[in-house]
């Protein structure tokens, strides 16, 4: 009766399978029902031989799993491992929550008047120009005057302690791969994963683990989800510094630490900056996608002009972000070109 | 030759470029050939059973032409580079047998090396870059800067020692990379190919810089070149490098007087040999000083300088000066016959330097 019993009869499982074509056993698919509500069991003609799809094999043998078990045969191994997985985790974790925080806690606390001056003066340590820091006070007070000012602070508190930890991960990463083509090869596809991954996936794993209140969710969310361009561009400006360099760094009995340090970081320096610049533009896009899990901010603004379509809102915190991403970018891009002159041959 | 001290002694050196060198080297002493191991075995000869001795206090150069394996020599000196089989020795030590610890000795302290792009640390200034040896070896800028400043002067980069390397020409910055080399106080410099990137006239400079320096400190000098002008101007002690192997070596005068092969004639054609030859290697040594002269030069003249003192005339006769003592006479048709190339000279069969 059904397409595929062939196969089944062929390979003499049919015992396994229990009686042909006996429908009554197990749940049915979503086209036994339609097929039962219309009535006609017609017989399908050799153009419309379904795929032999689990489902499809399903029907053929009844003991043949559904694609519905796989799925939920996922979930039941997932939820069993959790309590081994959170017991292992939430420790290791636990300081990314104390650091989220803290920094909100600190970027609440201090007021205005104290901490856009600060921001100021770190973007003309960082950049050395004036228009940068026109720029930053231009941006942070257009905010404060539309009352996004708390938000605004949320955001960039997470954003500084996430871009600040894949930095401190990364790095180190990034120069391991550098060292040995072994953990290059098996890190990039794990990079590729992380960066291709729609951003939505990481947080249901990262649901059931941690409780929603808890900062550390949407912190691991958004590292996991920046932490690729820091990686890859450390990785890749180690393998990019001159060769020759490197070879008068041996020549006059340099140590590998010494060379380290001294010779091969520095010579990245450039393309280490645009990662860690990417990397805080990166955390910034998961930082709004993240307000899903509780994560405060801008992004609880854009998210309020999702659910009850306040336009206005929406559009407003959306320009808020973007005059965010124009400050990080600059002031990131301005101490790299300080890097690039200093160093131009 | 004999009379001086070997201070770096390279031994049955070979270096086989591959996945698997130690069978193809046993392939290379059955005679297998440089063309047949590269393919049929997929194998690079690099350096074929070579065996050097460099003078203490002399300047080496080894020439070659591109891939003749001489970069690859010089890394052997210093290990840049492992070989596949042999012994490098440096003042009794075989090299090969060091540990990591005492390799970064020796190279902090006995050796220091020039190279063709100059390979200065972009991030630090002249006079940092000029004290790398001292600064690895764990000194501040304070403790190395009077030393690194005296060679910055001499090498001529007076008052240059803020600037970064990228606000230097080619030519001065190959003067750091000399100073730098000058700091570590090492009695042996490798020059690879050093003066390859400068241009023409810059070149000269420095070659007549780096003579100067010989003259007054008398460093062991390895110099790699492809330029048979630069290695004669150069060289004490002149080793011809084809296709992995050693051709010829002995004293550049010799070399060009009697060259061992085809390929080191061909090379040696080329050259403005009044310019090279030296009074020393065309006269009759002779220490009596009776007879007729037209008047004294120096064994050191080179034969160009005596053609303009004699204003072509081939009749004379002069008498060769070392040191105020007669050592020789030389006739000048005997000059003369020496410029042709290719010309056997009667002691052809010493075959080069022993």
């Amino acid at each position: 009766m059904a397409t595929y019993d062939f196969i089944f009869n062929g390979l003499g499982l049919r015992n396994w399978c229990g009686v042909s074509g006996d429908d009554s056993g197990g749940t049915m698919s979503m086209s036994q029902l339609l097929a039962q509500t219309s009535g006609d069991d017609v017989d399908l003609s050799s153009w419309e031989t379904p795929f032999p799809s689990m489902d499809a094999l399903h029907e053929a043998c009844p003991s043949f799993p559904q694609s519905r078990e796989l799925t939920s045969g996922l979930e039941e191994g997932f939820l069993s491992i959790k309590d081994v997985l959170k017991a292992v985790v939430d420790p290791l974790t636990q300081p990314l929550s104390w650091a989220l925080n803290e920094a909100l806690w600190v970027m609440q606390t201090v007021p205005w008047f104290i901490m856009i001056p600060m921001l100021m003066l770190v973007a003309w340590v960082v950049g050395r120009q004036m228009k940068l820091v026109a720029l930053v006070a231009i941006c942070f007070g257009f905010l404060g005057f539309v009352d996004y000012y708390i938000y605004t602070m949320q955001t960039l508190a997470i954003i500084f302690v996430c871009a600040l930890t894949c930095v401190l991960f990364g790095v180190p990463i990034g120069i391991a791969m550098s060292r040995s083509d072994r953990v290059q090869r098996t890190m990039i596809p794990i990079l590729d994963m992380l960066q291709t991954l729609p951003p939505f996936v990481y947080l249901i794993p990262l649901i059931f683990l941690f409780s929603v209140t808890e900062p550390k969710l949407y912190g691991i969310a958004i590292i996991l989800y920046a932490i690729v361009p820091v990686v890859r561009l450390t990785d890749l400006g180690i393998r990019l510094v001159d060769p020759d360099v490197t070879e008068a760094a041996d020549a006059f009995g340099m140590t590998t630490r010494q060379k380290l340090f001294n010779v091969q970081i520095p010579l990245a320096l450039p393309n280490i900056m645009a990662g860690v610049n990417q990397t805080i533009m990166m955390s910034l896009a998961m930082v709004v996608i993240a307000s899903l899990v509780s994560a405060p901010g801008l992004g609880v603004l854009v998210l309020r002009g999702i659910r009850s379509l306040e336009l206005g809102v929406g559009l407003l915190s959306g320009l808020g972000i973007v005059l965010l991403a124009v400050i990080l970018d600059r002031v990131t891009k301005a101490a790299l070109a300080r890097i690039n002159v200093s160093q131009s041959s | 030759m004999n009379d001086t001290e070997i201070k770096i002694s390279i031994r049955n050196l070979y270096k086989i470029f591959g996945d698997d060198p130690q069978p193809a080297l046993q392939l290379v002493n059955e005679g297998v050939s440089k063309i047949a191991l590269l393919e049929e075995h997929n194998h690079v000869l690099g350096l074929n059973n070579i065996n050097v001795d460099v003078p203490t206090g002399k300047t080496t150069v080894i020439m070659g032409l591109s891939g003749s394996g001489k970069s690859t020599l010089i890394r052997h000196i210093n290990r840049l580079i492992e070989p596949t089989a042999g012994e490098v020795w440096v003042d009794g030590d075989n090299i090969l047998e060091y540990s990591d610890k005492q390799l970064r000795h020796l190279r902090q302290h006995k050796m220091s090396m020039v190279f063709q792009k100059f390979a200065l640390l972009p991030h630090r200034t002249v006079l940092q870059n000029a004290g790398l040896a001292p600064w690895v070896d764990g000194q501040n800028e304070r403790q190395y800067a009077s030393e690194a400043l005296k060679w910055i002067d001499r090498v001529g980069l007076q008052g240059q020692g803020d600037q970064y390397p990228h606000q230097l020409s080619g030519g001065m910055q190959q003067r750091v990379g000399i100073a730098r080399a000058l700091t570590s106080n090492s009695d042996i410099m490798l020059m690879d190919e050093a003066f390859s990137a400068l241009d023409p006239l810059i070149r000269t400079d420095m070659q007549n810089l780096l003579n100067e320096l010989q003259v007054e400190l008398k460093k062991t000098i390895v110099f790699i070149t492809h330029d048979l002008d630069e290695a004669l101007k150069l060289a004490d002690h002149l080793v011809i490098l084809k296709d992995g192997f050693v051709v010829q070596q002995g004293e550049p005068q010799h070399i060009l007087l009697n060259p061992a092969d085809p390929y080191i004639e061909d090379f040696v054609s080329d050259i403005n040999r009044a310019r090279v030859l030296r009074v020393r290697s065309v006269m009759s040594p002779s220490s009596d000083a009776s007879g007729q002269f037209n008047g004294d030069i120096d064994h050191d003249d080179t034969l160009e300088s005596v053609i303009a003192l004699s204003e072509g005339d081939t009749a004379l006769n002069y008498r060769v000066m070392k040191d105020g003592q007669p050592v020789g006479r030389l006739d000048m048709r005997k000059l003369v016959r020496a410029l042709v190339p290719l010309e056997q000279s009667d002691n052809l069969e010493n075959g080069g330097y022993s």
